[in-house]
């Protein structure tokens, strides 16, 4: 999967950024993944080589992370949590919803690219389940309703 | 008159940017507070008068126009009118220590903390030795809140006496246990608590180095804890020469990247160092070979937020609550579904029933309650019979359950048990961190068992089977990830088999 120029000047530059920083990886990949959105093959081994780590090494940490992506995903994150407070307030029929409505299953981007589905085990907001985040905001309450409201205002060709 | 709305994730969650931005269109420019962790009244609106702070809630942008002209009226005619914040039973009946200061006022404000005794702990840790701090640690009786409730002032002596050239405090702030948000709102709500704790664990053990290992599921907390971090520099609270202390300790936020494992301590390690969140055998404890082979004190965010109101207030005051060997207050965190959720700090001892009744009052849903599960993913679902134990260490332990992190998840009448059987072996599938193999490799079996005996596939024999793969996961496994997933398989066969075999739904 290629990734541009400019992209791939961003991975050298954020590597030499964080290189001296102890303890790098994680903050260097999160770094990376808010520029890219994700980690690419080709960041892999100049992390490597910055961090004098073995590329597997790195694809391990990548690899064993719930957040890091190794592909592309859509404009939009939207994450339904599945834990135990959510599912007493009914995330489990919300999360049916959400992918019939997307027309997606978890860890998945819909055709437009506009949103990526992803499960996430609590969002502490559990006193006021069932809990979704879209990006950076959580939402509350969310029923099926408030669901198609939240897709409905990311835009895409749904 | 001064206007606050929260800024918590709550209190967002549920509308507040919204509100905010209403009493802005009237020309209003509210505090943006932090929550008092009464969360069915989110968004609360809270306005400043002669008669204390009145609370609105929960409001909507659509409410404000007629809260402003009540207020120019009868304030307590309107229908949100809740009376003065502070008196509302939920609030009035606790006993706020960690929590005193949630809510009051802009919680990165360092002027607010200061007025309202914050650095205190902090200048009294810097008149007395590092020992000295160790004994009113100890003294306190406080045990970790994460989790594990291992005597907080032992784990520092460990670290005192190690010899080293560097030595760290580590901040779990991983908070990944479900029914849990004690943590976020100690972050959210009043941020210096912690750094100032942080900063004392450091001038007691001799570290100049702090890490917040933060889950990145949490934006709210990591914008608002480094902003004070950054506010904490500035004014020389954290840094080079604290206070022209000669004392030095500066603190870093690192993101988590989503693993439930990484709230366990040395997984967390391994994390920080940058590697895959594997957990690691011990000995040797983090006290003595932690971060990058030195010595560090790992402790939850309550735990350290708790250290500033033992250096402020004195180790005999904090151990004056509580009972038995649980010393202080407890964050319960109440959630699921329950008609008042919100965080209850009071002394250790309270009944789960007083806390879901009287507190909650009962389920959202407004059907009976069915099951409660205490202590995140992998304690126990309770019955009603065991609803009255108090909440206190021992006494859970005694019935297989166990407070952890407080946090307390109500299911009503229409939970299904079996399912949630079922959920615990899958969590622990999805949130293994692979190291052993009645963990990783039992969890799967254990959710293909619970498939067959729902689906009555030979019933009887997969059920034994269940229970060989709940011992084998308990003995066999390095952690209490893969120990203790079979504690809510057990407790659902035990009190909730129907659930299991389709005959109705008689508990036991
Ligand atoms: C699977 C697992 C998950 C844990 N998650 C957390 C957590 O999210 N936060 C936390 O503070 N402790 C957690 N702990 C407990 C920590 O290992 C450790 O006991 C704690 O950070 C020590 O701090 P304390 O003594 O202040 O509680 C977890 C333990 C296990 C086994
Ligand atoms: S019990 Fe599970 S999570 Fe804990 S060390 Fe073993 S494999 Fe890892
Ligand atoms: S369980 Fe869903 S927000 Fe905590």
């Amino acid at each position: 999967m290629g990734i541009s120029q400019n992209e791939q000047q961003s991975i050298s530059d954020l590597v030499d950024q964080y290189k001296d920083l102890p303890g790098a990886l994680l903050p260097l990949l999160h770094a990376i993944q808010g520029e890219v959105g994700y980690v690419p093959d080709s960041a892999v081994a100049t992390i490597a080589l910055g961090l004098n780590l073995s590329r597997a090494e790195v694809h391990g940490v990548v690899s064993f992370y719930h957040d890091f992506k190794t592909h592309p995903v859509g404009r939009n994150t939207v994450q339904i949590c599945r834990a135990e407070a959510c599912q007493a307030m009914g995330s489990r029929e919300l999360e049916a919803h959400a992918k019939a409505a997307l027309g997606i299953d978890y860890h998945e981007t819909t055709a437009d690219g506009n949103i990526t589905l992803e499960p996430v085990y609590c969002l502490g907001n559990c006193a006021c389940s069932p809990s979704v985040r879209v990006n950076d905001d959580i939402v509350a309450r969310v029923d099926s309703a408030r669901f198609n409201e939240l897709v409905a205002n990311l835009g895409g060709s749904q | 008159m001064r206007f606050f709305i929260p800024q918590d994730t709550t209190a967002l969650a549920c509308g507040a940017e919204a509100a905010a931005h209403a009493l802005q269109a009237a020309g209003i420019e509210p505090v943006r507070n932090g929550s008092r962790g009464m969360f069915w009244l989110e968004p609360l609106l809270e306005v400043e008068t002669e008669q204390g702070r009145l609370g609105f809630g929960p409001v909507s942008s659509k409410d404000i126009p007629s809260i402003l002209d009540a207020l120019e009226a009868d304030a307590s005619a309107h229908s949100l009118y809740l009376g003065d914040v502070e008196k509302i039973a939920y609030l009035a009946s606790q006993q706020r220590l960690t929590y005193a200061r949630a809510g009051l006022g802009d919680p990165v404000c360092l002027d607010n903390y200061q007025t309202l005794k914050g650095f205190k702990g902090l200048k009294n840790a810097l008149s007395l030795t590092g020992q000295q701090i160790v004994d009113q640690v100890k003294d306190s009786g406080l045990r970790g809140r994460g989790g594990a409730a291992f005597p907080a002032g032992i784990k520092w002596q460990t670290v005192l006496n190690c010899d080293s050239d560097q030595k760290y405090i580590v901040c779990n702030a991983d908070e990944g246990d479900s029914g849990t948000f004690a943590d976020r709102l100690v972050m959210e709500a009043d941020p210096y608590q912690l750094i100032e704790g942080m900063t004392i664990a450091g001038l007691a053990v001799g570290a100049t180095q702090g890490y917040i290992y933060l889950r990145s599921e949490y934006p709210v907390a990591h914008k608002l804890l480094n902003i004070a971090i950054e506010r904490a520099v500035e004014a020389n609270f954290l840094g080079e020469n604290i206070q022209g202390s000669g004392q030095t300790f500066h603190l870093e936020v690192r993101l988590g990247a989503g693993a439930y494992i990484c709230g366990e301590e040395t997984s967390l390690l391994e994390s920080l160092e940058g590697k895959r969140g594997m957990v690691r055998a011990k000995p040797p404890l983090p006290a003595i070979e932690g971060l990058f082979g030195k010595p560090t004190v790992v402790n939850n965010v309550l735990t350290l937020a708790a250290i500033s109101t033992i250096l402020e207030q004195g180790a005999e005051t904090y151990q004056n609550f509580g009972m038995g060997r649980s010393r202080g207050t407890l964050a319960i965190q109440l959630a699921g579904n329950i008609k008042r959720g919100g965080l209850i700090e009071l002394a250790f001892g309270v009944t789960l029933r007083e806390v879901v009744e009287d507190y909650g009052q009962g389920t959202y849903s407004g059907r009976p309650i069915r099951a409660i599960q205490v202590g995140g993913p992998l304690g126990a679902f309770l019955p009603e019979s065991q609803w009255d134990t108090p909440m206190d260490y021992e006494a859970f332990a005694a019935i297989k359950a166990m407070i952890g992190h407080g946090g307390i998840v109500v299911f009503d009448d229409t939970a299904d048990m079996a399912a949630q059987a079922r959920f615990a072996m899958e969590f622990c599938v999805v949130e293994s961190c692979g190291k052993c193999t009645p963990c990783r490799i039992g969890s799967v079996r254990g959710v293909e068992v619970i498939d067959r005996i729902v689906a009555n596939e030979d019933r009887d024999n997969n059920l034994i089977l269940l229970h060989d793969l709940c011992d084998t996961m308990e003995l066999g496994s390095l952690c209490a990830m893969g120990g203790m997933t079979p504690f809510p398989v057990r407790s659902a066969l035990a009190h909730f088999i129907n659930d299991f075999t389709g005959e109705g739904k008689g508990d036991n």
